[in-house]
Order: structure tokens, then sequence, then C-alpha cells
């Protein structure tokens, strides 16, 4: 088939490239200039090593504790938050009105914005007036998380599960709702038990969008500052430090730019890389399913 | 195998259905015989696929009682009625390979893996899928996906019955006479207590011995084709059986002699008083144009369908078809229609009336 060459043409992308310019790349570029340079009372000095920032982070063994302890975050949160989801969904009415005021209900804490729930919490857990901590230090169990790793641990885990597990739950339940009734029938007939249904029925018709919410939960957590910031403020110590944590440390707190800005290009570059490990798993997905 | 009994069965979806028009399925009284083939025909939303899910056990009846071989199981759990179901659309596991899809319910059962293998192979033969039982049933068609299910429905041998609900609607035309064929043959050989719902007339009446025509919660007629096509007890049956339908022209009887827009017209047999609606119900194939018998009529249009010609017709005002073989002529001076008498039914209310005398003279008023 032939074409007809216009050159013209051309203008009609460049507000697309103007906006993306504007929006991400030349902010962007910012970022990937400070962290080739050193900065010094607002003048910029060029490194002899371009690349020192990068190698240095990747010997600092702060960073890497960082991360450590993200992953641990990520993936605590995500053990917890998708079987525990799926379990609710699994037990919420499927119709009516306490179907819409269990939904009502789990929406709430999605409400709810992150300082908020850092404060929230932050508050709830304190031994001398929050409800949680005032309780579990009068029954006699040695709670304290500005104190106790472990205490600081369970607190940001057990926060984020109840901020989050509403959004698996909600996701969940509208990959259930998505079942003909007929599958089930003919489970009946075919006398497959609970699990089978769950297994060969429910499971796999929900996978589409457990895989979305595994996505987002994964993305969100491994990105996470507010909420653990305002509770423990990356301590005790660095106990609860995660990697954005970390990075405005160095960033702001020590106005460290060129590793921090250093930082933040490999944290992109990870999370994009996640990302994308997930979105070539939900297309081949996808296309099984066809 | 088993005689299923339905005793005083109704069912309302509503919790507390005030008047009969509440009930989805009005009050029934019927027995399947034990291995025969049943078509239950009726039109979209008359309680067929009600009825068929309350035998099975995935609806419980507001009121009554379903006996298996005499034994109660009205309110015992699909699993314990030892049923199998297919349904309009579908249903395949998906993650399951053909082989494991069509293996699962003789495994739910705890079946031995050999006999497993033995009656999958079998099954796989008989719906045309023994090349892709190790395929993900994922991916397949509609049509294909449809042959998994029946044959899950057909893989156990010992079921109490088979029903079938509209199983073959997504299936392609040619497809569907050979799984018909083959669901006939089925039975045939196992004996199977069979249950086929469809709103298909040729799928019932060429699958069952018997059909049961459901109209509106209610079941109008059970009978052999042939019944279904003589004596309609129903203007419905005439109406849904048949193509065209039965001609249904108000009327009014009187003895043996019936007057339609006060045109007399004399029947075969004598009737008593009739109160409200009262109709004559004649097949368009014992309707016959003529140029001199009968009574008037216009003739509007004229198809022909191949096998014979439909002739659409006014008849005081009522619109009503007649056929007339391929080789019959039809002219333009052919302005009468003749009644065969022997196939006029009277209806009184939508429900036929049986003849009080039986005379074999047409005559004498």
């Amino acid at each position: 088939m032939q074409k007809t060459v216009n050159q013209k043409a051309w203008f009609l992308v460049l507000p697309v490239l103007l906006l993306v310019a504007f929006s991400a790349v030349i902010p962007l570029m910012t970022v990937v200039n400070y962290s080739i340079q050193d900065t010094f009372g607002g003048q910029f000095y060029p490194l002899d090593d371009k690349l020192m920032w990068f190698s240095d982070l990747l010997e600092d063994e702060r960073m890497w504790g960082a991360l450590q302890r993200q992953l641990m975050f990520s993936g605590i949160i995500l053990a917890i938050e998708i079987p525990l989801g799926i379990f609710v969904a699994l037990n919420m009415p499927k119709s009516g009105f306490w179907s819409s005021f269990c939904l009502v209900v789990m929406s709430l804490p999605l409400l709810i914005p992150w300082n908020v729930v850092g404060t929230i919490w932050q508050i709830f857990g304190r031994v001398d007036i929050g409800l949680l901590g005032y309780v579990l230090d009068k029954i006699g169990i040695d709670y304290n998380y500005t104190q106790n790793t472990f205490d600081a641990w369970v607190t940001i885990i057990v926060m984020d599960v109840w901020h989050w597990t509403s959004l698996v739950a909600l996701l969940a339940f509208a990959g259930l709702k998505s079942i003909p009734d007929a599958y089930y029938q003919a489970a009946k007939i075919d006398q497959a038990n609970r699990w089978k249904v769950f297994r060969f029925i429910e499971l796999p018709k929900m996978m589409g969008v457990l895989m979305i919410a595994i996505l987002l939960r994964f993305m969100d957590s491994f990105m996470i500052y507010t909420e653990p910031f305002v509770v423990t403020g990356g301590g005790p110590g660095n106990a609860t430090t995660l990697l954005s944590i970390d990075l405005v440390k160095m960033a702001l707190g020590q106005f460290d730019l060129g590793p921090a800005a250093a930082f933040s290009l490999m944290y992109f570059l990870v999370i994009l890389l996640i990302s994308w490990v997930f979105y070539t798993v939900m297309t081949n997905l996808d296309k099984k399913g066809m | 195998m088993a005689k299923i009994t339905l005793d005083n069965l109704a069912h309302s979806y509503l919790k507390s259905p005030q008047s009969e028009d509440d009930f989805a399925l009005k009050e029934l009284n019927h027995d399947w015989v034990d291995g025969e083939a049943y078509a239950l025909l009726g039109s979209s939303g008359c309680g067929k696929s009600t009825l068929l899910n309350i035998i099975s056990g995935l609806l419980h009846p507001s009121q009554g009682r379903i006996l298996f071989d005499g034994k109660d199981v009205t309110h015992a759990p699909t699993a314990e009625r030892n049923i199998a179901q297919v349904f309009q659309f579908p249903v395949v596991y998906d993650t399951m390979t053909v082989r494991d899809n069509l293996a699962f319910p003789l495994r739910n059962r705890g079946q031995p893996e050999s006999y497993v293998a033995e009656r999958v192979q079998e099954i796989a033969r008989m719906i045309g899928m023994e090349d892709m039982l190790k395929r993900k049933a994922q991916g397949l068609g509609a049509d294909q996906k449809q042959k998994i299910s029946l044959g899950r429905g057909m893989v156990r041998k010992d079921v109490n019955a088979l029903l079938f609900d509209e199983p073959l609607t997504v299936i392609d035309p040619h497809m569907k006479w050979e799984l018909r064929t083959q669901l006939k043959k089925l039975h045939h050989d196992f004996g199977h207590t069979m249950i086929y719902v469809t709103h298909d007339q040729t799928e019932a009446l060429t699958f069952a011995d018997k059909v049961v025509v459901m109209y509106d919660g209610r079941v109008v007629q059970i009978g052999t084709p042939e019944e279904l096509f003589e004596r309609p007890e129903h203007t419905f049956v005439g109406y849904f059986i048949g193509s065209p339908g039965m001609n249904v022209i108000p009327a009014k009887v009187e003895g043996n002699r019936a007057y339609i827009d006060g045109t007399e017209m004399a029947l075969a047999n004598g009737y008593g008083p009739l109160n409200g609606k009262v109709e004559l119900g004649v097949r368009p194939e014992f309707a016959r144009l003529s140029q001199t018998e009968g009574l008037p009529v216009t003739v509007r249009r004229v198809e022909d369908v191949g096998r014979h010609k439909i002739i659409r017709a006014d008849f005081f005002g009522h619109d009503i078809n007649i056929i007339a073989g391929e080789d019959d002529r039809v002219s333009a001076d052919m302005n009468r229609v003749h009644f065969d008498p022997s196939h006029v039914n009277v209806y009184a209310n939508d429900w036929r009336v049986t003849p009080k005398v039986r005379t074999e003279t047409v005559g004498a008023a």
C-alpha cells in the first residue's frame, strides 16, 4: 500500500512531546544532572569519575541495609495482605444490604490520607495515652515501638495491613462476583469439595485481578514513606528505615544531593524493572487466557 | 437410574408468594419414568430451568416433594442425588487439561485411576476430542468447551438422571445434529433417564420419547410428538409446535356447529355448552385452499419454502396459515378455505375441550 509522505505530521506529535518533556523528562534530567556532579554552596563541581556516586552507593552498607528492610517489608505485607484479602472476599456476603455495607466499611481505610494513618497508629500504639499500647502494657505485654525493633516492625506491618488489605479484598471480590453461577452449580453436580471449588474455579478466575492487586501493593509498599516515617521516624536506630526514608534523610537531612540523585535513579530503575517483570507475567497470563 | 416423582411441587423465587402469579413454577405432579428420554419444551422464562434445577437440587422448592425411586430427596444436596447436569453455557475448569476436566467428576467420587482413564478415553471418543486430551481447556472455542461439559455430564455411568439445560445453544448447526444423535445413542445404550430442556421444537421432537410442554410456569401437555401435533391440549402447544403453528380462530360452538363471525361451520363432534373464550384450533396442514368448498378467505401472500407452500391469508379478520403441497396449484380464484373436520379442535379458555358426543357423521344439526 502506498503511504502519503507528509513531514508536517511531526508537528502533531509536538504537543505530546512538550507535555512529556515538562512533566517527566526535564525533571528527571535534573536528577541525572545532580547524580553526576558534586554540589557545594549552590555551585556545581564536575566529578573526576562521572559514576562515582553510583559506585559509592553500590558499596554503601547503609543503602543495602535499607533495601533489605524494604524487600522484607514488601514481602511480609504481600504475604499477609493477599491471602487475607482473598479470605475476606470469599467470606463477604455476595449481595444485598450487608454486601454494600461491607464494601463501604472496607473502603473507609482506603480513604484516609497516609499521614493521618501514620498519626492514628502513632497515637494508638503509645504506651502512655494510646489505646493499644496502654492495654497491651496493662495486660503485661511488654510493647514499645519506639524502643523495640520487633515491636516497631509489628506496628508498621499491622498498620499497612489495616490500611491496604481492603484494596486486595475489594479487587478479589470483584473477581469473584464475575464468576457465573453456572460454575458453582457445575461444581456441585461434579461433587467438587470447597477446596476444589476454590482451587479450580475461584482462584483461576481471580488470577487477573490478583495480579493487579499484587502489582499495586508491591509498588506502593516498595515506595512507602509517610506512614512508617510518622510512626517510627525510621527508628529505633535504623530498624525501620526503608528505602524512601533513607533517601529523604540523605537528600534533605544531609543535603547530599549528588548521592541522593544517584540513589533515586537506581530506586526508580529497580521499581521499573520489577513492574516490567509483573507486566510481562500478566500479559502472558492473559494470552494463555484467550 | 431412578424414577423421579414430583409430588405437589411448586416454586416461587419470592419469600412469601401472594398469588399464583408469584410462582415461577406452578403446582405440578408428575412421574418421570425410569429410562425415558424427555424433552422439556417452552419459551424462555416459562420455568423450564427452574424445574430442572429443582430436580438436580440446585434449587429447593417452596412446596412439595421430589422422590427418587420413592425416596424423598427434597432437601438432599445435589451431591447426594447423583445427577449429571449440563448447562446452557459451557463450564470448564480452565486450568485443567481436557483429560482432567473429563476425569473430574469421577475423581471426586474416588473412582480408581484405571477406570477413570478408560472412561475418559471412551467419552473423548464420543465427543470427538481424543486428540485434545492433553490440551489445557483454557483457550478452546465455545463449542469445544461445551463438548467437554457434555462429556463431563456423561462420564459417570451410575447417575440417576442426566439433565440438559439447552446444551446445544452455543454449538454450530452440523455439530448440533451430531451431538444430539450421540445423546440419543447414549440413551439407547445405557437407558439413563434424560431430561432435555430446550426452546427448539425440532430438538425436542427429535430427541425425546415424551415431550413436556411448559407455558407460564405450568406443564400444559405431556405427550409423544405425534400427540402434541394431533391434539394440542392447550392453544400454546398448538402455536408453539409446528411451523407455522396452529391457527386459532375465535368462534361460537353449539353442539356440532361452530359459528365464526356468524358463519356456520360443521364440526366432527358435538360439544356441551362452553363458557369463556371459545376458539377453534386447526393446523395449517389440515387446512386446504379451494374454489368451491369451505368458508371465504382472502389470500394475502404465498411463501414457497421448498418442501411446501405457506399461504398467509385473512379469515374473518384473523390471520391464518394454510399449507399446500409443493405441487398443489394455488390460483387467484381460490377464495375459500376448507378445514378437515376431524382435525379441528375446540378450545375453551385456551384448554382443549373433549367432545361430548362422538358422531362420525357430519351433518344434521
